[in-house]
């Protein structure tokens, strides 16, 4: 144990906190469970919202996630550098908070789709990529049904200017997503949202792959380099 | 008593893909002459007392921050009569 807490939030509808909260310990550190209604973050180095249906998906995917107790405080945080990753669900709900610009919509198929997708590491330079080498190409889950990223072209053109398009989908594009864009991050690289899902490929007994376990040893990494964590 | 409504779309260059299964189902059902269909969400606020233009300004506000996502979607917002 490294004495890193990553926090995992459970909204109503949450799907993969658990196997969420599996990566965390897998990765080396201490998983803490918050849930929704909380106001306050028990002091965690780290958050990951993760997958699922919060709220039932209704209104919009993360939109009323977006107004939990706790989500004021994860935004309050993230200014000022807790890293913070949001898969499929988590970053829909990041991009509702506007932590993150664009937006996710319905794939432009219309199906659900459930698949072992490769990906691209584009960018290493965030808090949860930082353990993989630039371009390198990973196998991991990826199941949603409004996965779509979308963004105007501005937005778009800075982002890849800025190196934050974090991953790209390899091969055909699973979602309709712009520019192929699996994962972006902020500017200061410390909130990243990824809609496959790594936390689903840490272990060869049940995902395809263990190439997932980077996301959550790069933020271990991170937290321990700021020099943050109490022994 | 009155009601307000609130309209939410997807603003004209986002991909709507569930507009786009209507606009096939159309003409498949024999329902000819429709070159496109968007498909969005109507909201119905029923409000206690006057609508003053504070309120609205309020909802305008909850239309914008809430009902709608102005990333992706536009809005408007009208008293019914």
């Amino acid at each position: 144990m490294t004495g890193v807490r990553v926090g995992v939030v459970t909204f109503p509808g949450s799907l993969d906190d658990r196997d969420a909260a599996r990566a965390v310990r897998r990765a080396g550190a201490q998983a803490v469970a918050l849930w929704h209604g909380d106001e306050d973050l028990r002091g965690v180095d780290a958050v990951v919202l993760p997958g699922g249906f919060s709220y039932g998906d209704y209104l919009r995917c993360g939109a009323i996630a977006r107004f939990a107790p706790v989500m004021g405080l994860v935004v309050e945080q993230a200014g000022r550098g807790l890293p913070v990753l949001g898969i499929c669900n988590g970053f829909q709900i990041l991009c509702e908070s506007h932590l993150l610009p664009g937006a996710l919509i319905r794939n432009d198929h219309r199906k659900f789709n459930c698949v072992d997708q490769r990906l691209r590491i584009e960018s290493t330079a965030t808090a949860w990529t930082s353990s993989y080498e630039t371009g390198q190409e990973i196998v991991v889950p990826l199941k949603n049904g409004e996965g779509g990223y979308v963004a105007d072209d501005a937005t778009l053109d800075r982002l890849e200017g800025e190196g934050r398009v974090v991953a790209r989908y390899v091969g055909d594009n699973p979602n309709g997503s712009y520019r192929a864009i699996a994962g972006v991050a902020n500017e200061r690289g410390n909130v990243v949202g990824l809609m496959p899902h790594p936390e689903h490929a840490v272990d060869e007994l049940t995902g395809p792959t263990t190439d997932g376990l980077g996301f959550f040893s790069s933020v271990l990494a991170a937290v321990l380099d700021r020099g943050a964590v109490p022994a | 008593m009155a009601r307000v409504v609130v309209d939410v779309m997807l603003k004209p260059e986002i991909l709507d893909p569930q507009g786009k299964a209507v606009a096939q189902a159309l003409p498949r059902l024999g329902f000819d002459g429709v070159t496109d269909v968007r498909q969005g969400k109507r909201f119905e606020l029923e409000l206690d007392g006057e609508v003053t233009e504070e309120r609205l300004a309020q909802l305008r506000h909850a239309a914008e921050t809430l009902l709608s996502n102005p990333v992706i979607e536009d809005f408007t917002v009208r008293v019914e009569p």
